[in-house]
């Protein structure tokens, strides 16, 4: 301490100018697989509000309703528990694949690396690639520079602004939002979804970018838990490649000279989407896209080496070791996954369209009618939550006798609810408690798979005891 | 709010503001220790220095100007309402309105059909019923068949009288339906024959001397209301006793009370709580109940 006190002072910034990063393009089995997954996973999203099903919207999650329609099924809020489940089983599968294969997620399927992907193919095709976007960024604005700028600020402006009515389009039908979008009569809160949605598109997938990745996302954090030494990982064959260091093509003494199979011509890093050095070992940075294995297979060609001195690997692997597939972690998550999963399409398949929810009279516990009967009343509200219009029939039992004085039989709209309401008269001599357990059931005239049941109480004298 | 705790407030506020503002700036840069990591240790972990970009420091910034705006502009500081004056009840007052706006026309579609054509539209009488089990259901019950003292609205006994146009006013002024107290001027030895004969007069047996004795002091006392036959007068809203429908019990001790101490039923009136057009939902439904025709629901 008292040597440092007697130096001046050093401090240094915690926080540091961010630095633009300029990804290559890559080709090779990897970058193909990533197109692909942007393809797939893109092409779902823009077309998946154009899907009809049953003359709807096959996908349409409408809010001020509270009814999700994904396809053939509508979901209402007394569903909820579905989407808990689905959210369950989406946090086991990313458990899962992370522990067996490393941040599959992130490098192919996160939508951050999706939509910033695309834009960086529009960024290439108005600027060009790496060396000729660092040459723009660098020289002093012009003509030739505005203009590049401007065209591809204009491509992703226009991009993130139809990501943003795609979205929209989820939520709202998205053949009269069209019509309303080019009408320009959109409601408040349509345009400024629309505008958030592209608004967040365009920063993040244009300006923000791998900052997402390590400052903002908690997953990348979190997934160290997930790691094993039997967990896939894009290593660097350290033993091979040192020590690192330039030469000639056809330098076959190389080796002799203490020299490994890395020749130092930082390709790895060129591509990297994060800007790291993969040769530095398993960095939290390292969103494993794989685009420094590609790179560095082509360079290794180009050198006749083997292939792989940056390969998927294994921590166990790399230490010659063999790696485990089935281990406790990876079959405790995949075994959650299946059971659960078994048990969502069950649950989904068994559920019944129809909702009934009884409320007991409060303000008279019965009443005696002139028959001399006992009388509880109840206000029955049934749900239609199938696609389809249905006749219902309401009957209760439980007690001998019952009298069910009401509109016992009504029909629903689809997506509506009716509340009626029912008296229920019972001879008290009928009675041997004061409270007793009585059932409503709710049943579709026109499909009797479709009923429910529901417990209520009955109250009266207990005359018959 | 009193001014002490009104200051109280601005100057927590205020030292919360200045405060994550001082600290900001005092956490921004560490000590060189000339080495890449922190220097905290954790289980043996070390903590590498991974800075964080400069826009992620300035959003902090951006989070304190905000606060303050936000303060300026919308209530928080203290009893200070804000440059906007905005409040809750003001919300919900344009909430209020917004809804009427949108509702409106459907309800004064509704206000210019007569009252015998609606309980022919489903979803007009939908529309009542739901009204009247959140607002009417609390005394009449949700079956509408009432309770002690409040009427059974779905058989065809009114005290007012059973068009649609009576109905309506019933719901829109309220009704205060007074029996006046007759323990001053008869003795408990009439208050006796004058139950035996009104229990008579919807067909119950009686002493046949306290009936005929009930009947003189009938026709004395109460047929300026009840109507020298018991059928009651639905002008002054005086219930018929003939009928054996009873709004507040059918026993011996419930009539003689009646009688005794009177009776005061009060309608509120839901003209300034529903207004017009929901009143003539209501009305429809209300109406539906005691009609036969059934079909109407069954479309």
């Amino acid at each position: 301490m008292s040597k440092s006190s007697e130096q001046v002072k050093r401090t240094r910034d915690l926080y540091v100018k961010a630095e633009k990063i300029y990804p290559r393009q890559v080709h090779g089995i990897f970058a193909r697989l990533r197109v692909l997954s942007v393809w797939a996973l893109l092409g779902f999203f823009y077309i998946g509000p154009w899907i009809t099903w049953n003359g709807r919207q096959a996908i349409l999650l409408d809010l001020p309703n509270r009814q999700f329609h994904l396809f053939g099924i509508t979901f209402w809020p007394q569903d909820f528990i579905f989407l808990t489940w689905i959210l369950i089983i989406a946090a086991l599968a990313l458990f899962f694949f992370t522990s067996l294969a490393g941040r599959l997620w992130c490098g192919f399927a996160c939508p951050q690396t999706v939509w910033t992907e695309t834009f960086i193919w529009i960024e290439r095709f108005v600027e060009g690639d790496r060396n000729q976007r660092i040459k723009l960024d660098k020289a002093p604005w012009g003509p030739e520079k505005i203009f590049k700028k401007a065209s591809k600020h204009a491509l992703w402006l226009s991009f993130a602004l139809f990501t943003g009515y795609t979205f929209v389009g989820f939520f709202s039908p998205i053949k009269e939002l069209t019509l309303d979008l080019i009408e320009w009569q959109l409601g408040p809160w349509e345009m400024f979804w629309v505008f958030f949605y592209a608004f967040a598109t365009y920063g993040n997938a244009g300006w923000l970018r791998e900052q997402v990745c390590l400052y903002m996302c908690p997953y990348a954090r979190f997934q160290g838990v997930m790691f094993d030494e039997d967990t896939l990982i894009i290593a660097y064959d350290e033993k091979r490649g040192e020590s690192r260091g330039h030469r000639k093509k056809n330098d076959t003494e190389y080796k002799l000279k203490g020299l490994g199979d890395c020749i130092d011509c930082k390709q790895c890093v060129h591509v990297c989407p994060t800007g790291i050095d993969i040769r530095k070992g398993l960095q939290y940075e390292c969103i494993a896209c794989a685009a420094c294995i590609d790179v560095c297979d082509d360079v290794m060609d180009k050198m006749g080496y083997e292939k792989g001195l940056i390969r998927y690997s294994t921590q166990h692997s790399m230490e010659g070791k063999t790696t485990k597939i089935l281990r406790p972690k990876t079959m405790l998550y995949g075994g959650l996954m299946a059971v659960l999963l078994v048990g969502f399409f069950i649950a989904v398949g068994l559920r019944t369209p129809v909702e009934m929810d009884i409320m007991r009279d409060r303000n008279h516990l019965y009443v005696e009618n002139p028959q001399g009967l006992i009388e509880n009343v109840y206000t029955i509200k049934v749900a239609n939550m199938d696609q389809k219009k249905h006749t219902y029939r309401i009957s209760v039992e439980g007690l001998p006798d019952m009298q069910l004085n009401g509109k016992t039989e009504f029909s629903i709209a689809p997506g509506k609810v009716k509340t009626l309401p029912f008296r229920v008269a019972v001879d008290p001599g009928d009675l041997t408690r004061t409270s007793n357990t009585i059932y409503f059931t709710v049943e579709s005239l026109d499909n009797s798979e479709i009923r429910q049941q529901e417990e209520s109480r009955f109250i009266g004298p207990a005359l018959g005891r | 709010m009193s001014a002490f705790w009104s200051w109280w407030v601005i100057i927590i506020v205020a030292i919360m503001i200045i405060g994550s503002f001082v600290a900001l700036h005092l956490t921004r840069k560490m000590e060189d220790n000339g080495e890449e990591t922190t220097g905290h240790v954790y289980d043996g972990i070390e903590e590498y220095n991974n800075p964080m970009p400069k826009w992620w420091l300035n959003m902090f910034y951006i989070t304190l100007v905000f606060g303050i705006g936000y303060l300026i502009l919308y209530p928080g500081l203290g009893s200070y309402k804000g440059y906007f004056g905005w409040s809750k009840e003001n919300a919900w007052q344009e909430e209020v309105q917004a809804a009427e706006e949108q509702f409106g026309p459907i309800f004064a579609q509704y206000l210019n059909t007569p009252v015998e054509q609606l309980i022919n539209d489903e979803q007009a009488l939908d529309m009542g019923r739901r009204i009247f089990l959140n607002v009417c259901s609390a005394c009449h019950g949700s079956y509408a068949t009432g309770a002690p003292g409040y009427p059974n609205l779905t058989d065809d006994d009114w005290l007012y009288g059973s068009s649609p146009d009576v109905i309506k006013h019933s719901i829109m002024q309220g009704r205060a339906g007074k029996m006046n107290a007759f323990g001053e001027i008869l003795n408990e030895e009439q208050i006796t024959q004058l139950t035996s004969y009104v229990k008579y007069l919807s067909g119950s047996k009686a002493p046949e001397h306290e009936v005929k004795f009930g009947e003189a002091l009938f026709q004395q006392n109460c047929v300026a209301c009840h109507g020298a036959d018991g059928k009651g007068n639905q002008a002054v809203g005086a219930p018929n006793l003939t009928d054996n429908i009873w709004l507040y019990g059918s026993s011996r001790k419930v009539i003689a009370r009646t009688i005794r101490n009177g009776r005061e039923g009060n309608m509120p009136a839901h003209k300034n709580i529903l207004g017009e057009a929901k009143v003539h939902l209501v009305t429809a439904y209300v109406y539906s109940l005691s009609q036969d025709t059934e079909s109407s629901e069954d479309k």
